[in-house]
């Protein structure tokens, strides 16, 4: 449980971050909360030769509503997110999700860049950012979620390129997020989405794949005016999900069309 | 003994504050100058021949200060691996076990090397370097595959799988009742492999000092006199020059009791190098390597009348043992001697078969082998009780044991010392609400809702234990237990117990026990263990709820000892006779002169004097051993409420009660705090703990704390706790043991509240852990 031997340096601006990404080349990575990458360090499932610690950059934690937008700062702890008025007032499922992210440990350490930064396929943050067509802004582009997860942690990140904020359009509609796991720190076995824009529904589904996923065959149902119960069940078409110890794929494809519909019915 | 102050009262833990604001000792807190810190190569396959070890990059790598394998320990260490006779009085084959592997790995964790270098991260890094060339052999995982004529063998050398297989009972024993039976029911019942997960991992600190030739060892054990006497044999040291000590240890359930291979090998290793050496587990080799629970699986039948009286029982117990037969590992087999729980049978037949296979060592986890037992029994007395349409609560008070049978002399001869079953089981009924409870389930059924009720009326027998029974289990040494008492000439009293604490909190309720004899106040009081430097000459340790109903009796009678040469000694001061001197509330007195009295720590100072009776020696203190007559048999009546999501398969335990009986009780505190930590870890078995096995490769798949499902107060709902109390008359405080009566009692009124509820749909049995997709599948299958 000791990670290898790396090289450590602190940034207090993105450029000096970038800088020392491209001192460093390829094996570098990005310290945000470290709430994923330092256990793969410990079991040394990661190694990388260096780490850019960008925590005391200041100014990377904003929340800020513009117009029709949520700019959230890629610092901001889980914590912030949750307990954030503007956050609850424009985008209330983010806060709902991010109160639900891990433990107490987690959730004042981790952050909403380092989460979908790593595109873990359990990070409940990309499914919301998919389904609602958020853009992932970094130093240098900005790229729409549905370009940036492309496979189980693979962006198209490059190695000097770090995250600074996450726009979503605001939608203070019928929402709700359902996360369906054995403990109450745990990530999601299969985590689901709901949220209500401009009169449509939009669905997103959390780890049935590698990626998040819309639910798109579900929100056309329910525009030609299905039942939730009947649109739901198209929840898991075209999933493959692998099994794992938690759940085999026939089970999370059966979470999937279940707890699309609570999602649907629950959402308020 | 009389309820008088302290005992019986709620005092807060005195190791609390300590404990819980992180200034507790365990053994990463110990470092000693100049150490080198040990990192082993463990085998990433579960079953190989080792043909070669290239040390050479980890040799030249940074802080190095040697690699080491198999070979380098031959000559340092001797003998193999202990293995108590226990349970089982003929073993079938018992594998040599050195505490490093050469030639042949037979599970994924075994050491094969080991580096000590100058840092904890340079051993690390260094491990990483060591190339070992590994020859695949065919590995035994299934219990039953295992046991086929020519199934491959889990080590090359043995004649087949077989640890053990032992009858204890013929089945002709039991013929004649199962033809009278109106009904016969049939059941394989599993229990899943659980690892231990004590908060501290293990830990190794080992010091010798070759000027002296003395060996100190600071180690995370349960019992620190046993480790001193295993390594002392394999290093070819005198018990008298090694010294352990086990300071504050965070937890153990039973992982802790038996020696460890880096418990050799981390002293070797110091004698070798001159140096300290530290070796401090990680969370993985936790998982990976220390001994782990359960791991079983009985097949059962039962015979009743159809009124439901309980004629037999047949039983087979198959035991995983794992690779290497565990110290203790054969303890597990009790479970077949209390198959009969708290209930009257014709006859038990019971045999267990020890399957050897490429998985980590079994050996006790809390309860071990009478959690089993009652999961068992509960399980079939229900399954009677379904297949006769009786309620579950009438076919137990139909068969208990009742309380003019007490001593009751079971199926095996074993004596139960006391008890009141229907006592314990109305408390819990009526905390639990049943009648109305089967009227709500009554009604949510109509609804297509899955509510469930699930009783345990546990018992169990602890408090090991009396020599007779003891010495042949270990081969030798029986579980008795020693204490010192030392009074100092101002009175402040220093208690030596040969059993240790591993989160019990006996520095509290041993000095309650101690002030209130004494009648000082409790902070006079002074609790010592775990340090095989002082004290008594052995100490027997902390596991099989033995403690207080072992340990605090042995302190007792130490302290009666004080007190009656203090009696000697005040009768001397008042020229008075010794039979005529009264000792109460802390004061010596004539009989019938009250007022004319010396206090306690009056006469302790005396005893330091000059002028003392002829004959008598300087000092107060006094050592006693108590060897208990019986074991003691707590016992009690578990409810557990469930509620399955008929979609998901979800379980939510909805209430749990559960009302137990330990006789008489020192600290109702720390009574309800084992009964918590004991019917979680019992939860945990039943809906969340699985260790798992790639069943083809043998590699661990619950190797983090992610995959292996340790629950958290998130998942558990508050208990409703209560007592009953019938004193056990095996010894003089009337106590029984409750360290591990919640593990022992849950698991199975979990999972009988799980098999009520899906009862419409015609599942009656469910196994361990029952997870929702399990469930889900069974209630899919169900449905169809």
């Amino acid at each position: 449980m000791i990670p290898a031997a790396f090289e450590y340096a602190k940034a207090s601006s993105v450029d000096e971050a970038v800088k020392l990404l491209d001192k460093f080349g390829e094996d570098a990575k990005v310290l945000a909360g470290g709430h994923s990458l330092i256990p793969l360090m410990r079991l040394r499932l990661a190694q990388p030769k260096a780490l850019v610690d960008i925590n005391g950059i200041k100014g990377l934690d904003h929340i800020e509503a513009k117009g029709d937008k949520l700019h959230v700062g890629a610092l901001t702890r889980h914590f912030a997110i949750h307990s954030s008025d503007v956050i609850r007032d424009k985008l209330p499922i983010l806060a709902e999700v991010a109160s639900e992210v891990g433990d107490n440990q987690v959730r004042n350490m981790g952050t909403i860049g380092g989460v979908v930064a790593h595109a873990d396929a359990a990070g409940d943050y990309p499914t919301i950012a998919l389904m609602l067509d958020a853009d992932i802004v970094t130093n240098r582009r900005t790229i729409p979620a549905k370009d940036f997860f492309k496979d189980l942690f693979t962006t198209p990140l490059q190695a000097n390129e770090i995250v600074t904020e996450v726009v979503f359009p605001v939608a203070n509609g019928p929402h709700k997020y359902i996360k369906f796991r054995r403990r109450l720190f745990d990530w999601a076995i299969v985590g689901a989405a709901a949220q209500k824009v401009d009169g449509h529904w939009r669905i997103g589904l959390t780890n049935v794949g590698p990626t998040p996923v819309r639910a798109k065959a579900v929100e056309d149902a329910l525009g030609k005016g299905a039942k939730p119960e009947e649109a739901a069940q198209h929840a898991s078409d075209g999933l493959n999900p692998a099994g794992d110890l938690r759940a085999s794929p026939e089970y999370k494809k059966h979470l999937a069309r279940v707890l699309t519909r609570r999602a649907i019915e629950q959402a308020q | 003994m009389a309820v008088t102050q302290l005992v019986g009262a709620k005092i807060h833990r005195r190791e609390d504050p300590r404990l819980i604001t992180g200034h507790g000792h365990y053994i990463d807190d110990f470092t000693r100058q100049g150490t080198a810190y040990a990192s082993f190569v463990r085998s990433p396959v579960a079953h190989a021949r080792v043909k070669s070890i290239d040390v050479t990059d980890a040799s030249k790598a940074p802080g190095v200060v040697g690699v080491y394998t198999a070979r380098d320990f031959k000559g340092q260490l001797a003998g193999t691996h202990p293995a108590a006779p226990a349970f089982v009085a003929e073993k079938k084959y018992v594998p040599e076990r050195f505490p490093i592997a050469e030639k042949e790995v037979t599970y994924q964790g075994e050491i094969v090397a080991v580096v000590l270098a100058e840092s904890k991260g340079q051993a690390a890094d260094a491990a990483n370097m060591i190339q070992v060339d590994y020859d695949d052999l065919p590995v035994v995982m299934d219990l039953e595959k295992a046991l086929a004529k020519g199934a491959p063998k889990a080590h090359e050398a043995g004649p087949d799988n077989v640890c053990w297989d032992f009858t204890y009972t013929p089945l002709d024993l039991t013929e004649a009742a199962f033809k009278e039976a109106d009904v016969v029911v049939k059941e394989r019942v599993l229990q899943n492999r659980l690892a231990p997960v004590p908060m501290e991992p293990r830990g190794v600190l080992a010091d010798y000092e070759g000027f002296d030739k003395k060996l100190t060892m600071w180690l995370s054990s349960q019992n620190p006199h046993f480790i001193r006497l295993f390594v002392s044999g394999a290093l070819g040291l005198r018990e008298s020059q090694v010294r352990v000590i086990s300071p504050d240890v965070g937890g153990g359930f039973g992982s802790k009791i038996s020696p460890y291979p880096e418990d050799y090998l981390v002293p070797a290793l110091s004698r070798m190098t001159a140096r300290p050496v530290k070796w401090i587990e990680t969370r993985t080799e936790s998982i990976q390597n220390s001994t782990h629970g359960r791991g079983q699986f009985y097949d059962c039948e039962v015979a009743a009348k159809k009124d439901g009286t309980l004629l037999a029982m047949r039983v087979v117990q198959y035991v995983d043992v794992g690779a290497y037969h565990g110290t203790f590992g054969a303890f597990q087999p009790v479970a077949c001697l209390m198959a009969g729980g708290g209930y009257k049978w014709k006859g038990i037949s019971a045999r267990t078969v020890g399957v050897l296979t490429n998985r980590v060592p079994t050996d006790p986890y809390r309860g071990a082998g009478r959690p089993e037992a009652t999961h068992l029994v509960e399980r079939m007395v229900d399954l009677v009780a379904l297949e006769l349409k009786m309620d579950p609560v009438d076919i137990r008070r139909k068969n208990f044991i009742q309380p003019e049978d007490f001593p009751f002399t079971q199926n095996f001869g074993l004596v139960v010392d006391s008890g009141d079953y229907d006592k314990s089981l109305d408390k819990a009924l009526e905390l639990a609400g049943y009648a109305e409870l089967r009227k709500k389930q009554a009604d949510l059924r109509k609804q297509g809702r899955y509510m469930g009720i699930g009783l345990s009326t546990w018992i169990e027998l602890c408090g090991f234990g009396p020599s007779a029974a003891t010495a042949p289990a270990t081969g030798g040494i029986a579980l008795v237990e020693s204490a010192q008492v030392r009074v100092t000439p101002t009175g402040a009293v220093i208690v030596y117990t040969g059993t240790h604490s591993h989160g019990q909190g006996h520095e509290t309720t041993f000095s309650q026990i101690v002030a209130d004899q004494l009648g000082v106040p409790l902070d006079s009081v002074e609790l010592r263990h775990g340090d095989t430097a002082e004290g008594t000459s052995f100490g027997y340790g902390t596991y099989g709820s033995r403690s207080l109903a072992v340990g605090g009796v042995a302190i007792s009678k130490a302290v009666g000892k004080v007190i009656d040469k203090g009696k000697k000694l005040a009768a001397h001061i008042f020229e008075a006779a010794e039979e005529d001197v009264v000792f109460e509330h802390g004061n010596f007195h004539v009989k019938g002169s009250p007022d004319k009295s010396k206090a306690f720590g009056e006469v302790a100072f005396a005893s330091y004097g000059m002028g003392l009776p002829e004959g008598m020696e300087q000092g107060l203190e006094a050592v006693a051993y108590f060897d208990p007559p019986n074991l003691v048999w707590p016992f009690g009546a578990h409810v557990a409420v469930v509620e399955i999501d008929a979609e998901t398969g979800s379980v939510k335990l909805e209430k749990y009660v559960a009302v137990d009986d330990c006789g008489n009780i020192i600290n109702p505190m720390i009574v309800d705090g084992q009964i918590h930590g004991g019917v979680v870890q019992a939860i945990a078995q039943a809906l969340y703990e699985e260790v798992v096995y790639d069943e083809s490769s043998g590699q661990l798949k619950t190797g983090t704390m992610i995959d292996y499902l340790v629950p958290s107060a998130g998942e558990i709902p508050p208990f409703i706790l209560d007592k009953t109390i019938t004193p056990s008359p095996t010894n003089d405080l009337g106590v029984k043991g409750i360290g591990e009566a919640g593990t022992i009692a849950a698991s199975v009124a979990v999972i009988n509240a799980i098999c009520d509820a899906l009862s419409p749909l015609g599942i009656k049995h469910v196994d361990m852990p029952a997870t929702p997709d399990k469930l889900w599948h069974m209630m899919k299958e169900a449905r169809k």
